[in-house]
């Protein structure tokens, strides 16, 4: 816990949740305000990070976008954690049918490229609202996690104390919960922290290639917004790939630090 | 009388396969599933209902699912892919046939840029662990990892297409050579950093082995431990990255190629699904598929073929 204190990009994560949940109360133009006069202006005074497309208040469409990204990334990473876990231990400790099945879908899932996987979901709907962006990003993000925990309970269950629960009698439901799951903690967490940035990442690139959730104010769609007009007025791209980049890269870190963090092999060899 | 090999390369090929056909047949059934109707998409919404219906004919539109189905399978066993809805006389076999020479390159040369800078990288982060080298490279990694694709591109189109003006901007000429440099240089960063991570990661993992241990005991010297010893071993989880990677840069093209304005599959896949044009994105996603279970088995032998370990089962 220290040492999450202690790195820098634990405390981009925490600035990241915090302007996502209290942001929107403190910014006072709201992101829909059209201000034709003023499309794309520079920084000043009145828009302290300057306008977007229509007039928009960059900085406070960069608030909003950081608060449905966080919304997006909590929802798929607890739904595909949940499931993948699950799933994953299940096959792992069961085998058989279950395990094959189990892997058929993950190979399925993973045979396709994410982005082209999250576009054909997508296209399921004509336009696609947050809670349909959550749905697909889990549908393929569960996978990670499914395999992650397979391959640590396959590693866990030859190991010795769990052969030594085994042979004291113990069942399989108390070598599940009892020795297993508390193991799949570690790894499963350190995958979770990254995932974060991973869903951030992935949202951004749907909105930014036009398919994110409609009527919403994302940070890839601003991207997009910005890149069509780089030439003349790059403070748009500029500013909303420099939140995405901050956001995802201190996600990616702080994955790092809790795995050193859990792992004590790992602690103090830094 | 078969050899283990050659029996284990025809089930995996079977099973491949089968892999391909169900992503295909899934994906044959979410298109159809949108509630977008490809007609409006091409006609506009105040066309006459009389050519409604007979645009919908023509593309076969009105014909239960089962039948599509079949009429589907058929286009892809004569290798035609069926015909795109906006150019009745083309053929998404030919779409995709001009498509694909410009992705093939575009991530050729991604991921001949990712190899060689993460792999010296990932090897000199593991052997100065803990220096300024490995910060350097870390940091290199994951700025790769969190600079996102998308915003990377404008990036460098803005530094070295308008400041510098060293490469020719999005929407100039895409075949020059010079054009090329720049979507490449895009995707095969965002590469590279996954792979820098593996490779480092991989190292470290071999590096604190036993037999490592016992080799330096033995007197083998650092460089030969490193290098014989550490390197073929670690190379194996980089491999299966290389099949992950797969996508990553397939996804990376898509991108690349919007923001390059760039021709290619993902072009076309877009393209197409914006139109609705069903059987250029069924195209797509099926060349998809089959390039990726392809690159499955061939890794799977090469596995085999790298580490005495694994056997052909």
């Amino acid at each position: 816990m220290k040492k999450l204190l202690r790195s820098p990009s634990a405390w981009v994560c925490l600035l990241f949740l915090l302007i996502a949940s209290v942001g929107p109360w403190l910014v006072s133009k709201s992101p829909e305000a059209i201000d034709l006069a003023h499309a794309f202006e520079l920084p000043s005074r009145a828009h302290w990070l300057g306008t977007a497309d229509n007039g928009v208040d960059l900085a406070s469409a960069l608030v909003h976008g950081a608060r449905l990204a966080a919304i997006i990334s909590l929802s798929v990473v607890t739904v595909s954690l949940t499931l993948g876990g699950v799933l994953g231990a299940l096959a792992g400790m069961r085998g058989g049918r279950l395990e094959t099945s189990v892997m058929a879908l993950c190979d399925l899932l993973q045979a396709f490229p994410a982005v082209l996987l999250n576009i054909a979901l997508l296209s399921v709907v004509a336009r696609p609202s947050v809670e349909h962006v959550v749905l697909s990003l889990s549908v393929s993000g569960w996978v990670l996690y499914a395999r992650l925990a397979r391959a640590e309970v396959l590693s866990l269950r030859e190991r010795e104390f769990v052969v030594a629960a085994r042979a004291l009698g113990a069942t399989e439901t108390r070598v599940l919960f009892r020795h297993l799951i508390p193991n799949l903690f570690g790894p499963l967490l350190v995958q979770a922290t990254t995932g974060f940035g991973g869903v951030i990442l992935m949202e951004a690139t749907l909105s930014f290639l036009g398919l994110g959730p409609a009527r919403a104010v994302s940070w890839g769609a601003l991207l997009d917004q910005g890149s069509s007009v780089l030439l003349r007025f790059p403070h748009v791209a500029l500013m909303s790939g420099f939140a995405i980049a901050c956001v995802v890269l201190g996600f990616n870190l702080a994955g790092d630090v809790v795995r050193e963090a859990l792992d004590p092999r790992l602690r103090g060899r830094r | 009388m078969a050899s283990p090999a050659l029996r284990y390369l025809l089930y995996r090929s079977l099973r491949a396969g089968l892999t391909a056909f169900a992503v295909v047949s899934l994906v044959f059934v979410l298109i159809r599933a949108v509630p977008g109707d490809p007609v409006d998409a091409m006609l506009g919404e105040q066309a006459s209902p009389e050519d409604r219906v007979a645009v919908r004919k023509a593309l076969h539109l009105d014909e239960a699912l089962p039948a599509q189905y079949a009429r589907f399978l058929g286009d892809v066993a004569d290798g035609t892919l069926g015909r795109s809805f906006r150019a009745p006389d083309t053929s998404v076999r030919s779409l995709i046939e001009e498509a694909f020479p410009p992705t093939v390159e575009l991530s050729a040369w991604a991921l001949v840029i990712a190899w060689l800078v993460a792999i010296p990288l990932g090897v000199l982060a593991a052997a100065k662990r803990g220096t300024h080298i490995d910060r350097v490279a870390s940091f290199f990694a994951l700025s790769g990892l969190a600079l996102p694709t998308i915003w990377l591109g404008p990036l460098l189109v803005l530094l070295f297409g308008v400041k510098l003006r060293w490469l020719p901007l999005p929407g100039d000429d895409p075949s020059a050579p010079a054009a090329l440099v720049l979507p490449a240089i895009t995707i095969g960063l965002a590469l590279a950093a996954g792979l820098t991570r593996q490779t480092r990661a991989a190292m470290l993992e071999v590096l604190a082995q036993p037999y490592i241990a016992a080799a330096r005991a033995r007197g083998v010297t650092r460089t030969r431990v490193f290098f014989q010893h550490a390197l073929r071993n670690a190379m194996l989880p980089v491999l299966t990255l290389g099949a992950a990677q797969l996508g990553a840069l397939l996804s990376g093209a898509v991108i690349a190629e919007k923001i390059f304005e760039r021709p290619g599959l993902g072009t076309l896949f877009l393209e197409g699904f914006f139109a609705r044009d069903i059987p250029v994105v069924q195209g797509v996603v099926l060349l998809v598929g089959i390039i990726y279970v392809a690159v499955n088995v061939a890794l799977d032998l090469t596995y085999a073929l790298v580490d005495p370990r694994v056997r052909l089962s």
